[in-house]
This record gives structure tokens, C-alpha cells and sequence, in this order.
């Protein structure tokens, strides 16, 4: 019970800590939506730009703008936008669906795909195929995602054209709701693939290593010596603690996912948080930018609270609060 | 890891043919990055941005497009676009994001056709007092709104007195005391000067015909939650989604006034950051039409595509001009001669031509090429390398002495312009720095402080001369926001015949002070023009009465069908 107060604590604290040091760091930033709102239309008056600051109370000081802005968010509202004159809990509620989609998406096929390609590659480390996985895993490790998307996009527009390369549904699409959902799954293939690419090299790498080393503990030696099945023993036994690794960088890594979300979204014309953020910073529209971040901020934190419940169902001698246990195995 | 050497040798081998694979896609892959960078840029800035668009609208009896047999109704057109608009009230909000699918939701009093002259549309005639002090607007009868509300002389009043009160272009309407509705199909404007730019202020994109009964509620227009939600509209299209940065689904206005138009059931645009693929959907026939092609990589390679038209026709009215300005107040560059110097060592040719590979269109003064007020025969620095330098050494300037920044609009191709200048000052012996700012913004700040010696800058004419073109040379224009006078220019002539211009009724006598205009601001050199850059725009074969007036997409496209 006290662990899990502290961690709220230590949320909440995270989560004020990210908003001031983004609000400093815009704050910071030459230029303001006055300024880029003027840029958009092509033309401004300074009575025009002075009203525009009036309204959004850019002319006060900087640590009023601050305190107003925490006590919004205190109260659970996060202000309008500069730019779209919306509710910036509208714009997120519109992209939040979509980046949780093609994030989520993009974990479980890294995670799956990873760990199966990993165990395999444990279990006859010396095969040819072994070494294929492990090449192509290198160099999966090494594109950019933004690379590997350009690339994507390029040969399924003009090569094979049999996926969707932008946006999430077909405009002219016109169907029932299973068709809708089909519709969203094809468009989803690539821009998960291509976020999903880095990861799975990772976490193929990461579970090799990891599955090499629980197979040579005295434990499997046991259980083989028990004349057990080699399947049973692998997927059973050794599995099991292997996979607690992957699941800890998964947890700690979320936040990298949401960044290289950022540049899929762009890549790929999915409409999502990271490029709300993204264009946001273009604007210096920072109620939408905090907005998203103080989201990006939750969502990592639900993460965790995440690997926490899924190491207690994988390893059920874990408990959360078992400090020493949790930090043994994610070593 | 790798036991037995032959599969270290076989993995080595996949992974080398693996990466010269990657390899050979590596200008494609370079080409979309940058293009996806100078895209993010544009998506801010709406007036820097040199991609191209059009729009058929110009006129009711415009025949633009090829047309193959007789119209058909019906289809859906496809349009993808860059451009993410704040909303869609464009009468208190400017700019091409806002105008695209705002001239289709709204009707304005006037249509303009390719000569810049002014047709019927929501007025089916209009007069200008002989003493130009009132214009009076016959609206036609049985115009409704979306809602099914009947377009009133009421709500032109209210349309202009709120673009007045509230648009960017102050310029359009200052002038405007009052307007008078003495009947419900009749308009009054009256003004306290002749004022000539009305007329193009009543174009599509610059005056939408709103609905009094929505928005006379007292709220802030700049804010009023109709500009973006359950739109009434007055245009031969309707809202059916807005979702500002991703698609924009407008259908058929069955009681649209013109008769049997629109033609078609639906416009959808869809908004990408991206004009790669906006590009390769335009290939592969899934987009219909685009004025937001990115670089001129991707305008050549849509030239070389058999299925799809390519033009540079269209938006002329919107009048973009790429130039490099001086900050007149620098010490160094107060100096006429070093300004001249330098005008005669940037070769606006070598720009078009060579740079921009034939895209853009050498531009030799601050008055758009195709306005009935530009000045063909100005006369303008030539390239001379010579004279260049003998100009430097008379203002008394040693060889190497002069040293200079210049900046430029970031995230555009506007960096080729700026590197071009080093290359081309390096060659008088005027040492140049490139000054890179992070994003618009920030370049806004700089150039509008005054704190830069010399930037490219893409500024828009918007149609008449008072709206684009004045605010540039205005000595009392310097109010430090950009796109104003941000060269700190002054010149009491520019200043009166500006003045005079701007109230001048008799089109000959204007195009006359506008051409005294531009001789004077050639010789003065507070700015080098160098280059138009056309709204190209490209479109699927089956695309008809393609929108390439002067407005080009930014003008109702009742006219454009689709051949079956």
C-alpha cells in the first residue's frame, strides 16, 4: 500500500516536472504563436499581434503564465489551442486512440516477433539461419526509422502496390464496421512494421542472450535430465526467465517508442499525437504541446505500472513492493 | 558468435548485398527527407511556401481546363494538400490553408477572370459611384444559405464590417465608413476615399459571404466556435468533416444558386506533412489534384509522367516573389551603390534557370508578372560582375572589405538561394555568412526586429497592389511584424505616389503611378527581385475544367467535373 502511494507521489511529481521544464524550454524558444499565426495568414498589424497576445495572456510574466497554466491543469482542464481556437483536450482525445493503436501495435510485434526469432536463434546458435536472424536483426537495428519508412513508402507506392502508404483509413472509403476495421489493420502494416523494426532487432538480440544463458543453468540441466521434452523444457522452463529482460527494456523504452512514433506518424500521414507534437512546436502552440506531452507522461507511467503486473503474471515469485527480487532480474 | 567461418563469410555476404540493396534507393530516401523537412516548414508559413496550386473558379464561363465532350455530374475529387488551416472563417482569417476549402463552404460577392477582371457571382452586378466614394452590389435572387436561410444585402454588410474589423489585410476594407442595405438584394459600401482594391477584395478568398443570423451572437469572431464547428456556408459545396490537419469533407450544395452546379458530389482534401506522398499519390492516380507538389524535384519528375497534367497556370493573382532584401538601416548596406553591387552580382537567371531548373520564372521588380500593374519595362540590373565591383570601389569599399550574414526562410529551398548569394558576393569580394535560424519563428523575429543584414524573403502580392505590395515600401510601415516594411526603406515619392495610387479609379492613371513605382524602387534597390515561384499544380486525366484561374484553388470549384 505504501509502495504503490510513493509511486503515485512519484508520478505526480514526474508528471509537474515535465510540465515546467517544457513550459520553461518553450518559453525559451524565440518567436511566439503571435508570430507564426501572422506567418499563416500572410500578413498582420502589430494591434492584431498585440491582441493575440492579450488573449492568450502571452503578455504577462512568465511565472504568472506558469502558475495559471499548473492550476488549469489542476483543475483538469488543458486550455485551448492558439492555433485551432479548440480545446486541446479535443485535439488529443481525436489522436490518442491512433498512437496507442500503432504504438501498441508496433511492441506486440517486436516483443512476439523478437522473442520467438531470439529463442530460436538460442537454441541452435550456431545454425546458418541462427546467423541470418542475427545479421538481419543488425541491420534492422541500425536504420533510422524515418529511413526505413521512406524506404517502405517507396517501394509499396511505386513496386508493390498492396498496402495503404498514408493515413489511417481510405477516404473514400464507404463500408460497414468490419470492413472499417480492416481497412484500419491495412493501413496499419507499415507504419507499425517500420517502428516495430528496431525494437524486434532488440529484443531478438536481447532474448537470445538471455535464453543462451538460462538454458545452460543447472535448473534446465535438471529438467532435461528428468528426461522432459526439449519443447516443454524450452517454452516451459527456460522461456519464462528469459523473457523478463525483454519485458523490462520494453517498459523502459516506451518513451523512446513515442518519440520514434513522432517520425512514423510523419512518414506515414498517420494522424496521431507525435505529429500534433510535433507541428505544435512549429507553432509554439503550447497548451497542445504540453497537452501531449503531460500524455506522453501518463502513458509512460502506465507503461510501467504495465511491466510491474506482467513481471508478477510471468514470474509469479515477483511481487511488487519484493524490491530485491525485481532488482536481480532486471539486471 | 560466428563459429565455423563459412557462415561468418555467408553472413558478411548477405549482410554487404543487404546494404548495397539500402544503398541504391539512397536518393529517393534523400530526396523525401528533404522534402519532408521543407513541408513542416510550409505547414507554418503560409506565404513562404513555393509549391502551386490552381483553382477553375475564375469566372462562370471560364473554359480553363481541356474539356473532352459535354460536362458530367457527379464523382468525388481527390485533392491532397500541405496546408493546415486554423479554421474556416475567412473573413477574419487569411491565408491559402484557410481560402482552399473555404471558398468552396462560401460564396463571395465576385469571381475575377484571367485578366483580372471582375465577373458575377454572388452579385450579378455592381457599380462604382463616378465620384468612387460608394459601390453598390445587386445580389441575385433566391441565393440561401446552407441551412436553408436566404442570402441577404444584410449579411454582405455584416461579412465586410467583420473582414474590416478583424481580417489580417487591414488594407482591403479601412476605407469602409458604412454599408447600406436598402432592400434585401441590394448592397451600398460606402467609403471615405476612392478605393479601387475593393473590387479584388471581393474576391472568393479574401471576402466569404457569412451567415449574420450564426455568428451575430456578440461572441469574437477570431474565436467563434461556428468557424470550425457545424459550418453554414453560402458556397456551392457543404461541410460534411473538418478535422483541421488530417481531411476536410465537403459534398454538393443541391441549392447552390448557380443552376446545375456544382458538378461535382464531393471534394475530400486531404492534408499530409508529407508532398512525397502527395507526389506518388498523384502516380498512382489515388489523388486527383495538387497545388502542394514540395521542391522542383518533384514537379520535373511529374512533368516526366505521362498519366498525370503538370502546370504552372493558376494562382496568378496570389503574385509569390522570392527576393533578397537589405536591412536599408546597416551602416554598410545604407549604401546604395553596395546595394546596387551586390543586385548586379546575383543573376536572377542563373536562379531560375539553373537552381530552380526551369520551376520558377525570373521576376524583375515587386509587382507579380501577370498583375495588369506590373511593369514590363523596368529597368533592372543585369548580371555584370564588372560593374558590380567598379560600383564598390567608387562607394569606397576595398576588395574583401565588406563582410555580410544573410538569412533565409528555414525548412524551404530558399537555403539554395542563400548559399547561391555567398557563392555570387564571394566573387566581388563581399565575405558572407549564412545565418541558419531553427524554424519560422524564429526568422520572423529576426527579420521583423531588424536584426539581419540581408534575407531571402517570399512575400505575396494577394491580388491588388494595396493588399501585397504597399505594406513593403510604406515608410510608415514599420511596425516591426514581418511582412511589413522590414527593409526600413524610406522614400517620400514611393510614399506619394503609393498613397495616390491606391485612390487612383482610372485604370490607366493607376498603371501608370505603379509603373513610376516600380522604375523608382529598381533604382533604389531596397530589395533584389529575383524569381516567381508558380503554384505548379498537377492533376489525373480525368480531371476537367481544372482549377487554374487567377485565384487557382483558392476560388469555388463548381466548375471542375470528372470525365468518367
Amino acid at each position: 500500500m505504501r509502495t504503490a502511494a510513493a509511486k503515485i507521489a512519484q508520478s505526480l511529481g514526474l508528471i509537474l516536472a515535465v510540465i515546467v521544464l517544457n513550459f520553461s524550454l518553450i518559453h525559451l524558444a524565440p518567436g511566439d504563436p503571435a508570430v507564426v499565426i501572422a506567418g499563416e495568414s500572410g500578413a498582420a498589424s502589430p494591434e492584431t499581434l498585440a491582441q493575440v497576445r492579450a488573449d492568450y495572456g502571452l503578455d504577462k510574466p512568465f511565472v504568472t503564465q506558469l502558475g495559471i497554466y499548473v492550476g488549469q491543469v489542476a483543475r483538469g482542464d488543458l486550455g485551448e489551442s492558439f492555433f485551432f481556437g479548440r480545446s486541446v483536450t479535443s485535439l488529443i482525445a481525436d489522436r490518442l486512440w491512433p498512437t496507442v493503436l500503432l504504438v501498441g501495435t508496433a511492441l506486440i510485434f517486436a516483443i512476439v516477433l523478437g522473442v520467438m526469432a531470439g529463442t530460436f536463434t538460442a537454441r541452435r546458435p550456431e545454425s546458418p539461419a541462427s546467423h541470418a536472424v542475427t545479421v538481419l536483426a543488425l541491420i534492422g537495428y541500425s536504420m533510422p526509422v524515418f529511413w526505413t519508412g521512406i524506404l517502405l513508402v517507396i517501394l509499396f507506392a511505386s513496386v508493390l502496390k498492396i498496402l495503404p502508404i498514408s493515413g489511417m483509413h481510405d477516404v473514400e472509403f464507404d463500408g460497414g464496421l468490419l470492413a472499417s476495421w480492416l481497412d484500419v489493420a491495412r493501413h496499419l502494416v507499415l507504419p507499425a512494421l517500420t517502428l516495430g523494426v528496431i525494437y524486434l532487432a532488440q529484443y531478438s538480440r536481447l532474448s537470445r542472450a538471455s535464453m543462451l544463458e538460462v538454458l545452460q543453468s543447472d535448473y534446465i540441466r535438471t529438467a532435461r535430465a528428468k528426461g522432459l521434452a526439449e519443447k516443454v523444457v524450452v517454452y516451459k522452463h527456460a522461456l519464462r526467465n528469459a523473457v523478463i529482460p525483454v519485458v523490462t527494456i520494453a517498459g523502459l523504452q516506451f518513451g523512446a517508442l513515442l518519440s520514434g512514433a513522432l517520425l512514423v506518424e510523419t512518414v506515414f500521414n498517420w494522424p496521431g499525437l507525435g505529429r500534433l507534437a510535433f507541428d505544435s512546436i512549429l507553432r509554439r502552440d503550447t497548451p497542445v504541446l504540453l497537452g501531449v506531452l503531460l500524455m506522453a507522461a501518463v502513458m509512460v507511467v502506465v507503461a510501467n505500472l504495465l511491466t510491474d503486473l506482467l513481471y508478477r503474471v510471468i514470474d509469479p515469485r515477483i511481487r511488487v513492493g519484493a524490491r530485491r527480487t525485481r532488482t536481480k532480474v532486471s539486471t | 558468435m560466428y563459429g565455423r567461418p563459412i557462415h561468418r563469410l555467408l553472413a558478411m555476404l548477405f549482410a554487404l548485398s543487404l546494404v548495397a540493396a539500402a544503398c541504391g534507393g539512397d536518393d529517393d530516401g534523400d530526396d523525401a527527407e528533404a522534402t519532408e523537412t521543407e513541408d513542416t516548414t510550409e505547414a507554418t508559413e503560409a506565404e513562404s511556401e513555393d509549391t502551386s496550386d490552381t483553382t477553375a473558379a475564375g469566372s462562370d464561363e471560364g473554359d480553363a481546363g481541356a474539356v473532352d465532350g459535354e460536362p458530367v455530374a457527379g464523382g468525388t475529387l481527390l485533392i491532397g494538400s500541405t496546408q493546415v488551416p486554423r479554421h474556416l472563417n475567412g473573413t477574419v482569417q487569411s491565408g491559402y490553408a484557410t481560402a482552399v476549402p473555404g471558398t468552396q463552404l462560401n460564396a463571395s460577392p465576385l469571381l475575377f477572370d484571367e485578366n483580372f477582371e471582375p465577373q458575377p457571382y454572388l452579385a450579378e452586378s455592381w457599380e462604382i459611384a463616378d465620384d468612387g466614394l460608394s459601390v453598390t452590389l445587386n445580389l441575385v435572387e433566391g441565393a440561401v444559405f446552407h441551412d436553408g436561410e436566404p442570402i441577404t444585402s444584410e449579411d454582405v454588410a455584416f461579412s465586410i464590417i467583420t473582414a474590416r474589423d478583424n481580417h489580417p489585410f487591414a488594407t482591403m476594407f479601412a476605407p469602409v465608413t458604412g454599408v447600406d442595405t436598402p432592400d434585401p438584394q441590394t448592397a451600398v459600401i460606402n467609403l471615405s476615399q476612392p478605393h479601387p482594391a475593393i473590387l479584388l477584395a471581393m474576391s472568393p478568398g479574401l471576402l466569404p459571404i457569412i451567415p449574420k443570423h450564426i455568428f451575430d451572437d456578440g461572441q469574437d469572431m477570431k474565436t467563434h466556435p461556428r468557424n470550425s464547428e457545424d459550418f453554414v456556408g453560402s458556397g456551392p459545396f457543404k461541410l460534411v468533416e473538418f478535422n483541421p490537419d488530417s481531411i476536410i469533407r465537403m459534398e454538393r450544395f443541391e441549392d447552390f444558386f448557380i443552376p446545375d452546379r456544382p458538378y461535382l458530389d464531393e471534394i475530400i482534401i486531404e492534408i499530409t506533412p508529407d508532398p512525397t506522398n502527395i507526389v506518388l499519390g498523384l502516380e498512382n492516380g489515388t489523388t486527383d489534384l495538387s497545388a502542394s507538389l514540395g521542391g522542383s524535384a518533384n514537379i520535373l519528375r511529374l512533368q516526366d509522367n505521362p498519366d498525370v497534367v503538370t502546370t504552372a497556370d493558376g494562382h496568378e493573382a496570389i503574385g509569390p516573389i522570392q527576393w533578397l532584401e537589405f536591412n536599408v538601416a546597416d551602416p554598410v548596406l545604407s549604401s546604395k551603390e553596395v546595394r546596387q553591387a551586390i543586385a548586379d552580382a546575383v543573376d536572377r537567371d542563373f536562379l531560375a534557370d539553373t537552381i530552380d531548373q526551369g520551376t520558377t520564372f525570373p521576376t524583375p521588380t515587386g509587382i507579380a508578372p501577370a498583375s495588369p500593374f506590373h511593369n514590363h519595362d523596368v529597368e533592372t540590373d543585369e548580371a555584370d560582375l564588372d560593374k558590380a565591383k567598379q560600383l564598390l570601389a567608387d562607394a569606397g569599399f576595398a576588395d574583401g572589405e565588406i563582410e555580410l550574414t544573410i538569412d533565409y526562410i528555414p525548412g524551404t529551398a530558399q537555403s539554395a538561394y542563400a548559399e547561391y548569394v555567398v557563392q555570387a558576393l564571394e566573387d566581388i569580394g563581399i565575405n558572407t555568412e549564412l545565418s541558419v535560424s531553427p524554424d519560422f519563428p524564429t526568422w520572423a523575429e529576426r527579420v521583423s526586429g531588424g536584426n539581419y543584414q540581408m534575407t531571402i524573403n517570399n512575400v505575396w502580392n494577394w491580388g491588388d497592389p494595396v493588399i501585397g505590395v504597399h505594406r513593403t515600401y510604406l515608410s510608415d510601415n514599420r511596425v516591426g511584424v514581418i511582412w511589413t516594411n522590414n527593409t526600413g526603406y524610406e522614400n517620400a515619392d514611393v510614399d506619394q505616389i503609393l498613397a495616390e495610387a491606391g485612390q487612383e479609379i482610372d485604370a490607366d492613371a493607376r498603371t501608370k503611378l505603379y509603373a513610376d513605382f516600380q522604375d523608382i524602387v529598381a533604382e533604389d534597390v531596397p530589395i533584389h527581385f529575383l524569381t516567381t515561384p508558380p503554384f505548379w499544380q498537377a492533376y489525373g486525366p480525368k480531371v476537367q475544367n481544372p482549377p487554374i484561374g487567377i485565384w487557382g484553388h483558392m476560388a469555388p470549384m463548381h466548375e471542375v467535373w470528372l470525365a468518367q
